[in-house]
């Protein structure tokens, strides 16, 4: 009982409320009172789910059919029946050479996502057999002073996939670090405000691949004796200036629209500036920092795909890019699979913003 | 109406008049409060006049919207005055200051603080160089007397209204201020919190006896916790319209003032003059 009430409380927290519901289908404590939330809360959703997968698997099937009928009958055209009727076998016999490419189906993706994560233990085997191999190399060079000898194979999807995430945190960390003290001097100071609101309202709509373009002309500069890779660089500070705008507005209104109660209670008690600030602007700003920060993490993540994609930085967007000038047979199931992997990743991110702001802000925000 | 005056300016003093100085708190001399609209001037408050002797509890009352709020505020120091002058112990104010405590129609307490910390707050400001153990001591004090002695650590979004309003008392007092401004501090509460709070709010009062002014709605939270009752005229330019002392021996319990035979006397008194 017990541990199912901290199991409800920290689900509820996260905004994974429906866990708790599930654990009480699985443990027998549903009673009629809560079996209309279950159906509301769980059943609702795995048969939306399932309606999509079966809505998509039955359009990829028809633009397969679209795409084969259109091959043969361009065969048919060009080269007679018999190399029609070849194509037609071909393409009924799963060979990969001859299959149309249109939109994968749910199976499709599925393998595909098999095969990334068979690929991702090759790779990683691979890497470790390389450490195990060098290790004693390169101790011998570090001892030298030579740099020691690293793995330079290709990243598996994995791998991809942390370079996002630690591009979209530094770029996350980079508007905090600008935003929010900026966004509280806004907030208040009337005049800062009029001093910056043109700065914002102008650079607020910009989109990502023109603020990649503008740091790539200032970073190229300042980093031109660098020999190292800027493009990692590059591609964090632009998605921080292109994700920061939704902290930087909602700091300063949150600061410049404190409730009154509290700044008179403040001015009655002669609180000192940064007292004000620190016990009482900030705290009863937290809320709306925290809607900002938000927004930011999830315009930060949306917007690094692109924005890799640009850099040619390593990462889900270089992979999405390079399956799609790949072409080959499973290309686009993969890129599918990425599309997945970017919203469930979005998803967490948002949720993990949501817990940091239940755990420290004063009014319990519920997920929507 | 005319018999209870005359019983008061017997005893010495007389209503809204001058008293000697040494025995004055607050003095507000002709205060004038004007709003400017695009219509023109708005006055609220004109020809105010009123004086508050040191350890008195005036209560003040008047139909809504009269001003009594501005008033309040004006001497917290948290609006500005347009003419007149308003002094504590002979010194003009200028600006709001913590030897002004208020009590807040809402608690207005930071709702991300505990009760404990909501005190503290403003012990720390009005008493730097005490230790800091010395300053919880004066917070847990205070939150005893309002009976808060076992939500020391909750947070102040966890307490109910009456409870988040008797935190709002401890922190008045606890920086034992010289003039106690009380702006409907009850309006909120249901009747039977209400009662309890007017029992908590004069006991402490009682014991600390410090100069209060307070804004009422209710005829008999203004007698039960007065020495005097002033009455507030309607507005536009409102000033005091009549000031009625009411001599019960304090401290005074609820039953002992409901039962003396003043009291109808009183109430009858504030009644005609709200109804005029």
């Amino acid at each position: 009982m017990k541990q199912s009430i901290t199991l409800g409380k920290v689900t509820k927290f996260m905004g994974l409320g429906f866990l708790t519901t599930l654990k009480d289908l699985f443990t027998g404590k549903l009673d009629k009172e809560d079996f209309k939330s279950f159906l509301r809360k769980v059943v609702v959703p795995i048969v939306s789910i399932l309606l999509f997968v079966g809505l998509w698997h039955m359009g990829a099937k028809t633009l397969y059919n679209i795409e084969a009928d259109f091959k043969i009958n361009k065969a048919l055209e060009e080269r007679g029946q018999a190399a029609a009727d070849a194509e037609a076998a071909c393409i009924a016999s799963g060979n990969v050479t001859c299959q149309p490419n249109s939109l994968p189906s749910p199976a499709q993706v599925w393998d595909s996502y098999k095969s990334l994560l068979r690929d991702h233990s090759t790779i990683s085997a691979d890497k470790a057999a390389f450490k195990e191999k060098t290790a004693a190399l390169n101790e011998k060079r570090i001892a030298e002073g030579k740099n020691p000898i690293v793995y330079t194979g290709r990243p598996s999807f994995v791998d991809q996939i942390f370079r996002s995430l630690k591009t979209v945190f530094a770029g996350f960390l980079l508007a905090l670090v600008i935003a929010v003290p900026l966004g509280i001097f806004i907030g208040l100071s009337p005049t800062l405000k009029s001093a910056f609101n043109w700065f914002i309202q102008i650079f607020k709509p910009v989109s990502p691949v023109v603020w990649y373009l503008l740091v790539f002309m200032i970073v190229k500069t300042l980093l031109i004796d660098s020999s190292e890779d800027s493009s990692f660089t590059i591609s964090f500070i632009s998605v921080g200036l292109c994700s920061m705008w939704a902290t930087l507005v909602n700091t300063a209104m949150g600061v410049s629209s404190v409730d009154k109660d509290y700044i008179n209670v403040a001015k009655v008690l002669k609180l000192g500036t940064f007292q004000k600030i620190f016990k009482v602007i900030l705290p009863s700003s937290l809320p709306l920092i925290f809607t900002g920060l938000k927004i930011t993490i999830s315009v930060g993540w949306m917007v690094l795909i692109a924005i890799e994609l640009l850099a040619q930085s390593p990462g889900l967007g270089t992979f999405v890019w390079e399956e799609f000038q790949n072409g080959a047979n499973d290309s686009n199931a993969k890129i599918i699979v990425a599309m997945f992997v970017i919203g469930i990743i979005g998803f967490l991110l948002d949720r993990l913003m949501l817990t940091i702001q239940n755990s420290v802000s004063f009014v319990k925000t519920d997920a929507i | 109406m005319s018999t209870i005056t005359t019983n008061t300016t017997t005893k010495g003093y007389v209503e809204n008049g001058i008293f000697p100085s040494n025995d004055v708190m607050l003095d507000l001399k002709n205060l004038k409060k004007v709003y400017p609209t695009p219509k023109g001037d708005y006055v609220v408050l004109e020809n105010l006049n009123l004086q508050i002797r040191k350890e008195e509890f005036v209560t003040i009352i008047g139909h809504s919207g009269c001003g009594k709020t501005t008033m309040l505020s004006m001497i917290a120091g948290l609006n500005n005055i347009s003419g007149g002058n308003i002094s504590v112990l002979g010194k003009h104010i200028k600006g709001p200051g913590p030897d002004r405590g208020v009590i807040f129609q809402a608690p207005s307490l930071m709702p991300w603080m505990t009760s404990l910390q909501n005190v503290l707050l403003g012990v720390n400001q009005v008493f730097p160089h005490a230790t800091k153990a010395q300053r919880n001591d004066i917070a847990k004090y205070y939150l005893q007397k309002v009976g808060l002695e076992d939500a020391f650590h909750k947070k102040a979004a966890d307490l109910s209204q009456g409870m988040q309003q008797r935190v709002g008392i401890a922190r008045a007092f606890a920086i034992k201020p010289k003039v106690l401004l009380l702006d409907e501090p009850f309006g909120m509460l249901d009747s039977l919190t209400r009662g309890e709070l007017q029992d908590i709010l004069i006991e402490i009062w009682n014991k600390e006896k410090i100069t209060a002014v307070m804004i009422t709605h209710d005829v008999d939270e203004a007698i039960f916790l007065a020495d005097r009752v002033v009455m507030m005229t309607s507005g536009p330019r409102a000033k005091i319209g009549d000031v009625l002392s009411i001599d019960f021996e304090r401290p005074r319990t609820r039953k002992a003032v409901l039962e003396h035979n003043d009291y109808y006397k009183y109430r009858k008194h504030l009644i005609d003059f709200l109804e005029h």
